[in-house]
């Protein structure tokens, strides 16, 4: 199961944050303060995977924001990394080229996209097409 | 009341700001303008001003006031406001909240909108946010809802199905029978969501588990299609038809297969086809693989399959990407219980990895070494072991020494090999060596006898290098103290200087006044002083003026050995030789004997102290240890240190566990004796079970059977025969394993049955009762 999905710039601001268990305030923060510095100075030679807590954390660096996703110990760690290239392919289909401003502006539809691609920290559906759909059609509403 | 700015203009805003401070006052002022907002009651704007507050709650500040206008917004008629309600909902509100359940209303509105996008947001929230209660109110809808026609609101309210059934497992009973038809559909999304449903309800339910088996053949065609069809646009990822599913069907088969002999035999072939036929040549290929070897792993495959999944891992090893060996690393550690000798085969690519840039794949690296070691390869194994805990990072080192010295004292292949590695161990492993390593490495010396000279010599030259390092010291210090009279007289090794009184005598102050020492240290340092004592008796006044020094410490303990060893200087001199001998051997006691053997002699030798202070001058004992005496003196006066636990050896003996009577019926009795390792990464704990019979007739045909929770893992070995022969002339044996990695209360369910003079007895119960010492 997925417990979060961080997307952080590299001056380790967050872009966008979606977490799939019961987590408020301060103990967020911490998680996401901790989770950041562990993976932000990583260099490119090192693995993508991290041991934290119970968790495990899988990041991808993509130009200037860090696709971090928090799983739990039983999950496929190559099937992650899939999922966050599906997810940044979803987006670039959307935005045309995506960059992190895109992002940022559009948070609420980044959100929308992701809520169609993930629920309760299961994949729900990964054909670009499919996935999609729905925000065009909503969106001529 | 001006118009509220979209919320486009707030990033743009806060994007604008250069300083920390600056971004707080903006997104203040903002919070306080939505909140007048929000007082005013105004519709047309609520929207944006929920969306704003959504963005300034991913920021980090507190957004909680916003949580009633979502539900305004889920209620409103504009698809614009829902959308953007329930995306509060579900970012701001979760189960703590008594809020959320006010949203249940509308939510059970909503799934039954005709608009498919409404429901399916519906369905969204719900499933990211219920509770235990929505959940039973609620199911019934998304039952319906899973019987619809549309599939984007199928595989929407499978995943929501699927956190119901978390939180309240009986729903489960349901969900089961629509699952049944959501395995036959042909939409990708809402197959994924339909595995991962089942997945589900087994891991809540295991005795759904048999339920689901017979769809393994539904299952396993599903895979086939998968592998078998063409180049499907919709779902290829790189040559890879829909990966995903395919590892989710991989994982369900894994589950379901895991205790089942008939079922895992089913999923031979495509295992082995799928392991075949995979491209590895990029990530989603490996994915596949990975959660194939998963599979293979879990269920009980044939060796055949065993081995092919064995050598899936062993190219992954080989690969240049990280994160597939660092996967593979990880797989063959749960391999190794399995399969030793496969693992075996990849050694020397392991034992490369410990050297790697990258720190995880370093530490799996070093678990797994050390899960290989055996006799034939412990030499080379170790030598690189001790490389590499030369340049480890310090979160390694405890670790790593425990396992080093664990396996020099099992697989040491002579004494001198082992003591130079316990040596070479304690240099390398600085102050993160564990006082129970130290208490056994000493117990380690003790016990090789001619080495005594040899060993003693290496750790002065060692200790002469660096004192500051306590877990050598300690070690060393107490051999000076026993041994150091061999050290003077025996032969120095060519080109290091000759060792003498002084030196040794030097060497030991020079350690007192080191303000790094910590106190057991020193303590340690006064006891070998007193034995050198007598092995140096030309040094005995330059001795008694050291421990004298001591009198007025700061430490208790240190205080108190001064005084008393200045005492033993002073009025009882002729009883020094006799007390501070040689040390016997440490016997290797176990943990609940020893303190009972202490007590005694303690309280022994508490009356012999109270008479010696009386001026009364009982018959001493000259071989009585010198630690006990220790011991008595500490509880006289009242204090404890942990000095006697730090000799306690351990590492190698297990603690006594009394022996179980589980069965007494019918003339047959069944016992248990337990045996634990102490230290045992699985903790395992082995039972022997002792069948006896009293009846004047043989049992014949018995048969013991045992089943544990899930949480253990069971191992039963094969009985030592059939028959209890009768009258209690002898019995039958069988040896079972339980590990037990989460330390619970071990429980177990047991059915016998045999043959008692043409009848044949069954019987089966559970046992609850372990004893404590066993988890």
């Amino acid at each position: 199961m997925i417990k979060f999905i961080l997307l952080v710039n590299k001056d380790g601001q967050s872009r966008l944050s979606r977490y799939y268990h019961n987590i408020l305030g301060e103990e967020r923060e911490n998680l996401e303060r901790e989770t950041i510095q562990k993976c932000l100075p990583r260099s490119k030679k090192e693995c993508s995977f991290l041991e934290y807590q119970n968790m495990m954390l899988i990041y991808r660096r993509y130009m200037s924001l860090f696709f971090i996703v928090g799983v739990d110990s039983d999950e496929n760690e190559l099937s992650i990394l899939e999922l966050i290239q599906n997810l940044v392919e979803t987006f670039d289909r959307y935005f045309n080229d995506v960059s992190e401003l895109d992002i940022t502006m559009n948070v609420e539809k980044a959100y929308m996209i992701l809520d169609e691609m993930i629920l309760n920290g299961h994949i729900i559906e990964t054909s670009k097409n499919r996935i999609l759909a729905p925000i065009y059609a909503t969106e001529n509403n | 009341m001006p118009i509220p700015m979209r919320l486009k203009e707030l990033i743009r805003l806060i994007r604008s700001c250069k300083t920390a401070a600056e971004e707080r006052t903006a997104v203040n002022k903002e919070c306080a303008l939505i909140r007048t907002t929000f007082k005013e009651e105004d519709n047309e704007f609520r929207c944006r001003n929920v969306a704003k507050l959504l963005y300034i709650h991913m920021l980090g500040y507190p957004a909680h006031f916003g949580q009633l206008e979502c539900l305004k917004l889920i209620a409103s008629n504009r698809f614009m406001d829902k959308r953007i309600g329930y995306l509060g909902a579900m970012l701001l509100l979760d189960e703590r909240q008594d809020v959320h359940i006010l949203i249940t209303n509308s939510l059970k509105n909503d799934m039954n909108n005709s608009t498919q996008f409404i429901v399916g947001l519906a369905l969204c929230t719900l499933g990211s946010i219920c509770s235990p209660e929505m959940s039973r109110d609620l199911a019934n809808e998304v039952e319906k809802l899973l019987k619809s026609a549309n599939a984007y609101i199928k595989k929407k309210a499978a995943l929501c199905a699927t956190r119901m059934v978390r939180k309240v497992p009986e729903l489960s009973e349901i969900f089961i029978p629509v699952t049944r038809s959501l395995l036959n559909e042909k939409n990708h999304g809402v197959l994924l969501t339909a595995v991962a449903l089942i997945t589900e309800i087994c891991t809540v339910k295991p005795d759904t588990m048999p339920h689901f088996r017979r769809w393994t053949p539904q299952l396993i065609r599903l895979l086939k299609n998968l592998i078998m069809a063409g180049y499907a646009p919709d779902h290829d990822v790189s040559g890879i038809s829909d990966p995903f599913l395919q590892i989710r069907i991989l994982n369900l088969l894994r589950i379901l297969g895991k205790e089942d002999q008939e079922c895992s035999e089913a999923m031979n072939d495509i295992l082995a086809q799928v392991a075949t036929n995979t491209e590895s040549s990029h990530n989603a290929g490996n994915a596949v693989l990975y959660q194939t070897v998963q599979c293979i792993m879990d269920i009980k495959a044939e060796s055949g399959l065993r081995v092919l999944a064995v050598n899936i891992m062993g190219r992954f090893l080989l690969n240049s990407d990280k994160n597939i060996r660092y996967v593979a690393l990880k797989t063959l550690q749960k391999t190794i219980s399995i399969d030793h000798t496969a693992v075996q085969r990849h050694r020397n690519t392991i034992i490369d990895c410990l050297k790697d840039h990258d720190i995880s794949i370093r530490k799996r690296a070093m678990e797994l070494s050390f899960a290989l070691i055996n006799e034939s390869n412990v030499k080379t194994m170790i030598k690189e072991l001790l490389d590499f805990l030369n340049r480890a990072d310090s979160e390694f080192k405890p670790f790593a020494t425990l396992r080093i010295f664990q396996a020099a004292i099992k697989y040491a292949p002579d004494k001198k090999w082992q003591l130079d590695t316990i040596l070479q161990m304690l240099k390398a492993g600085g102050s993160y060596v564990n006082d129970e390593v130290v208490a056994s490495s000493i117990h380690a010396v003790s016990e090789s006898r001619d080495l005594h000279a040899y060993i003693t010599q290496q750790l002065y030259f060692a200790m002469y290098a660096d004192i500051s390092k306590q877990p050598l010291a300690q070690v060393a210090i107490w051999c000076l103290g026993e041994y150091g009279d061999l050290l003077i007289s025996g032969t120095v090794e060519e080109g290091s200087h000759k060792i003498d009184e002084d030196g040794v005598l030097d060497l030991l102050q020079s350690v007192l006044n080191d303000t790094v020492t910590s106190f057991i240290t020193r303590a340690f340092t006064l006891n070998a002083l007193m034995k050198l004592s007598t092995r140096f008796p030309k040094a005995a006044g330059r001795i008694k003026e050291v421990v004298a020094r001591y009198t007025n410490s700061l430490d208790l303990e240190l205080q108190q050995r001064s005084v008393e060893y200045s005492a033993l200087f002073k009025s009882y001199d002729t009883l020094r030789p006799g007390l501070l001998e040689r040390m016997p051997r440490i016997g290797k006691n176990d943990g609940t004997e020893a303190p009972v053997s202490a007590d005694a002699t303690t309280s022994g030798q508490a009356n012999d102290l109270l008479d010696l202070l009386g001026d009364d001058i009982p018959s001493m004992q000259p071989t009585q240890p010198q630690n006990n005496r220790g011991n008595a003196l500490l509880d006289l006066l009242g204090s404890s240190s942990n000095e006697d636990s730090v000799v306690q050896p351990v590492a190698a003996m297990p603690p006594e566990i009394p022996p179980l009577n589980i069965y007494d019926k019918n003339g047959l009795r069944i016992d248990f004796n337990f045996e634990k390792a102490t230290i045992n990464p699985d903790n395992t704990v082995q039972m022997t079970l002792n069948a006896t019979n009293s009846t004047a007739f043989p049992f014949t045909d018995f048969v013991f059977q045992a089943a544990v929770p899930r949480s253990f893992q069971l191992q039963i070995l094969a009985p030592s025969g059939a028959v209890v022969p009768p009258n209690n002339s002898g019995s039958i044996t069988q040896v079972l394993k339980v590990s037990n990695p989460n330390k619970q209360n071990i429980r177990m369910r047991v059915k016998l049955s045999f043959n008692m003079n043409g009848n044949t007895i069954q019987d089966q119960g559970e046992i609850n009762n372990f004893p404590a010492e066993c988890n």
